[in-house]
């Protein structure tokens, strides 16, 4: 809640700056900037690339801010958690009615850290009150049983926490954090959690960064990334070739054939809208978890894909261009071959980009759900041990490797077919 | 026989509801080799339809085309034809698409080289012989087409509206260019049209149709085409007899849609 209203106070902050300052170095396109209707004229509309770069920059302040990065400021971080010495004092009653008073000290301290339990010099032990010293480690909480600071807990009971009294299911709040006190007396200090997240929840930018670095170079669990993003892209690409060997034909032959189309449509319609993921059970039944069932499972996203769009490709070609064919003197062959394959080609890399994307998505959720390796593999196994670096290191390459097909396959297709769009 | 034979040819499409359109009747023609034959008349006279008889698209339902004493039993290289528009190649560049119809022949790729050198520069492209065909206005794309249906060097040339979406001027040009076309090539041609200023230009015989039933309603044989070759079309234009055919053409062409039209509000009422 806190993060999105901070974020769309970036957002109009930054927006409120450029209107300001921002006009000069609007770089001038000399036509539309001539334009006097921009709102509903969508081809006006530049994308402005100052909101751009204050947008992947504020996420990453975010990030940041939030997890006490080391890479900005430290005025810039959100409160973290309370880290440091505390104490608090308690009073206590006795049945006869005599009260006395203890005191609880704590070093609260970063997770991992070998640190000394706070001495309790200078603190005086007098009746049945005791004092009490502990360590915690940062976001977490400690109870301290009550018969650790009562000499008899049957019979004493613990009433103030620093002057403010405090009965069974209550919760006391001091400076540095909380107490509370459950139904058999027992003290839990829980410090000041702060705004910040823990690390096992989002770690801060550079520890991602060097996560990174060292699953480049040492991996994890004997894998290195590469080879985890590596199997998972030679799985798309076998399955995804393996569908377009079988699938572009197909297509073809239910554009050009009506009984091939009578045969195939029902199968070809009904696949199509079944999510690969809703095959995976099945896949695993029947292939199992090695790499057949995987490479099956993303042929068979590929495949109807790719039959659909050759098949609209085929069905696409203007009648016209098939006649002038044949009175040119083209026969089938030479029209399949010269005219159909050239005109469909558009549908098909249309097609295949889709299919790519989706057989992507496919691959990492299979491999969530079983594989030995590959990049979804890699985050489900870092998950399990709480270790969300790799999660998110992870998951930002599926996005850069999902984003990086796409633009490969658009740079294809802008060498490859030129005429797209132009017919 | 040399030349193009419509015989008594009939169409009638059988729709789905058990009703019929008849779209040509009894439909006789001679063109003798080298003729320019224009066939004009309104929507629904079954111009196109002819057309695509005679290119062997459309298989009518009785009677006979018979080109050079053969029968047509199909599409064929003998009989090119020139669409309105987009059916260019636009993945070939205009060289390739000149030289579409000789490369399906398996011809020499030197001897198809000089045609479509040649054809290049009777049609005026020589310099976008290796440009993409989207990159050329609309003109110059007809021109192409021109230029590839003359490259497999038909006995017969059909033009489906070949300056059908060219703007005015551009069109003029055109029309010029297939008059040149037409006498340099001697090619016969059977050009469809919806203007009756193109189909006067462009017509040593005038074909006007009538509708429901498709049927040839009036035949002219015309001097302007003649006169047009090499000279200059807004002459001919100003000729006394062109002015006056045109209007008798149009009043002719008027009466069958007003015909339709009254037929149809009949229907309605």
């Amino acid at each position: 809640m806190i993060i999105l209203a901070m974020y769309i106070a970036i957002f109009a902050a930054a927006a409120i700056v450029w209107a300001i300052v921002g006009a000069p170095f609007v770089r001038k396109d000399p036509f539309t900037a001539l334009k006097t209707v921009t709102f509903g004229d969508e081809s006006a509309i530049r994308s402005n690339r100052f909101a751009s770069v204050v947008s992947v920059i504020s996420i990453f302040l975010i990030w940041a801010s939030f997890t006490g990065s080391t890479l900005i400021p430290n005025a810039l971080h959100v409160p973290g958690p309370f880290q440091g010495e505390t104490s608090f004092e308690y009073e206590a009653t006795a049945p006869d009615g005599t009260t006395d008073a203890g005191t609880v000290r704590a070093l609260v301290h970063p997770v991992g850290a070998a640190v000394e339990t706070p001495s309790l010099e200078g603190l005086e032990e007098s009746g049945f009150a005791k004092n009490f010293t502990s360590t915690i480690p940062a976001y977490r909480s400690a109870t301290i049983v009550a018969g650790k600071l009562l000499d008899d807990r049957k019979t004493q009971k613990i009433t103030s926490i620093d002057g403010t009294p405090i009965a069974p299911g209550g919760a006391v709040d001091i400076a540095t954090g909380q107490v509370r006190m459950n139904a058999k007396g027992s003290l839990t200090f829980e410090p000041l959690q702060g705004m910040q997240m823990a690390e096992q929840y989002l770690p801060p930018p550079e520890k991602v960064g060097k996560r990174f670095v060292s699953l480049i170079f040492d991996g994890y669990q004997n894998v290195t990334l590469f080879e985890h993003l590596g199997l998972s892209l030679f799985r798309v690409f076998v399955g995804f070739f393996l569908g377009c060997l079988v699938g572009i034909p197909l297509g073809y032959a239910m554009g050009l054939n009506g009984w091939f189309r009578g045969w195939f449509d029902p199968i070809v319609e009904f696949m199509r809208p079944v999510p690969p993921l809703a095959l995976i059970p099945l896949i695993i039944i029947w292939l199992g978890i090695w790499e057949t069932g995987k490479i099956s499972l993303l042929f068979l996203a590929a495949l109807w894909i790719m039959a659909i769009s050759a098949r609209s490709g085929v069905s696409g070609v203007r009648i016209s261009k098939v006649h002038a064919a044949y009175s040119l003197g083209a026969s089938k062959w030479q029209i399949l071959k010269n005219v159909i394959v050239p005109n469909s080609l558009p549908d098909i890399f249309t097609g295949a980009r889709v299919a790519m994307g989706v057989c992507w998505g496919t691959v990492v959720a299979a491999e969530l759900v079983a594989a030995q390796k590959g990049a979804g593999k890699m985050i489900i196994e870092a998950s399990k041990f709480s270790l969300t670096d790799i999660v998110i290191v992870g998951i930002l390459l599926i996005g850069v490797v999902g984003f990086g097909i796409d633009i490969l396959m658009r740079k294809l297709e802008n060498y490859l077919i030129p005429w797209k769009g132009k017919g | 026989m040399s030349g193009l034979k419509i015989d008594d040819i009939s169409m009638r499409f059988d729709l789905p509801n058990g009703s019929h359109v008849q779209a040509l009747q009894n439909v006789s023609l001679d063109l003798k080799s080298g003729e320019l034959m224009s066939v004009l008349g309104p929507s629904g006279c079954g111009k196109t339809t002819l057309l695509n008889i005679v290119a062997g698209f459309l298989k009518q339902t009785s009677g006979e085309i018979i080109l050079n004493d053969k029968k047509v039993t199909g599409p064929g290289a003998e009989r090119g034809m020139v669409f309105q528009q987009g059916a260019l190649f636009e993945w070939m560049s205009v060289r390739k698409n000149v030289s579409f119809g000789p490369d399906m022949k398996g011809m020499p790729k030197a001897k198809s080289n000089e045609i479509v050198e040649h054809l290049l520069d009777v049609v005026g492209l020589q310099d976008f012989k290796d440009k993409a065909v989207y990159e050329l206005s609309g003109g110059m794309q007809q021109r192409v087409a021109l230029a590839r249906c003359l490259a497999n060097d038909p006995d017969v040339i059909l033009m489906d509206e070949p300056l059908g979406a060219l703007d005015a001027l551009t069109r003029e040009k055109m029309q010029g260019l297939v008059l040149k076309l037409w006498k340099e090539t001697g090619k016969t041609i059977i050009l469809i049209t919806h203007s009756v200023e193109e189909a006067l230009l462009l017509g040593e015989r005038l074909l006007v149709m009538a509708p429901r039933p498709g049927r040839i309603h009036k035949e002219y044989r015309l001097p302007f085409a003649e006169m047009g070759v090499g000279g200059d079309l807004r002459e001919v234009k100003k000729h006394p007899d062109y002015n006056s055919t045109r209007e008798e053409i149009l009043a002719m062409i008027w009466d069958m849609e007003e015909e339709i039209m009254g037929r149809t509000d009949g229907a309605a009422a």
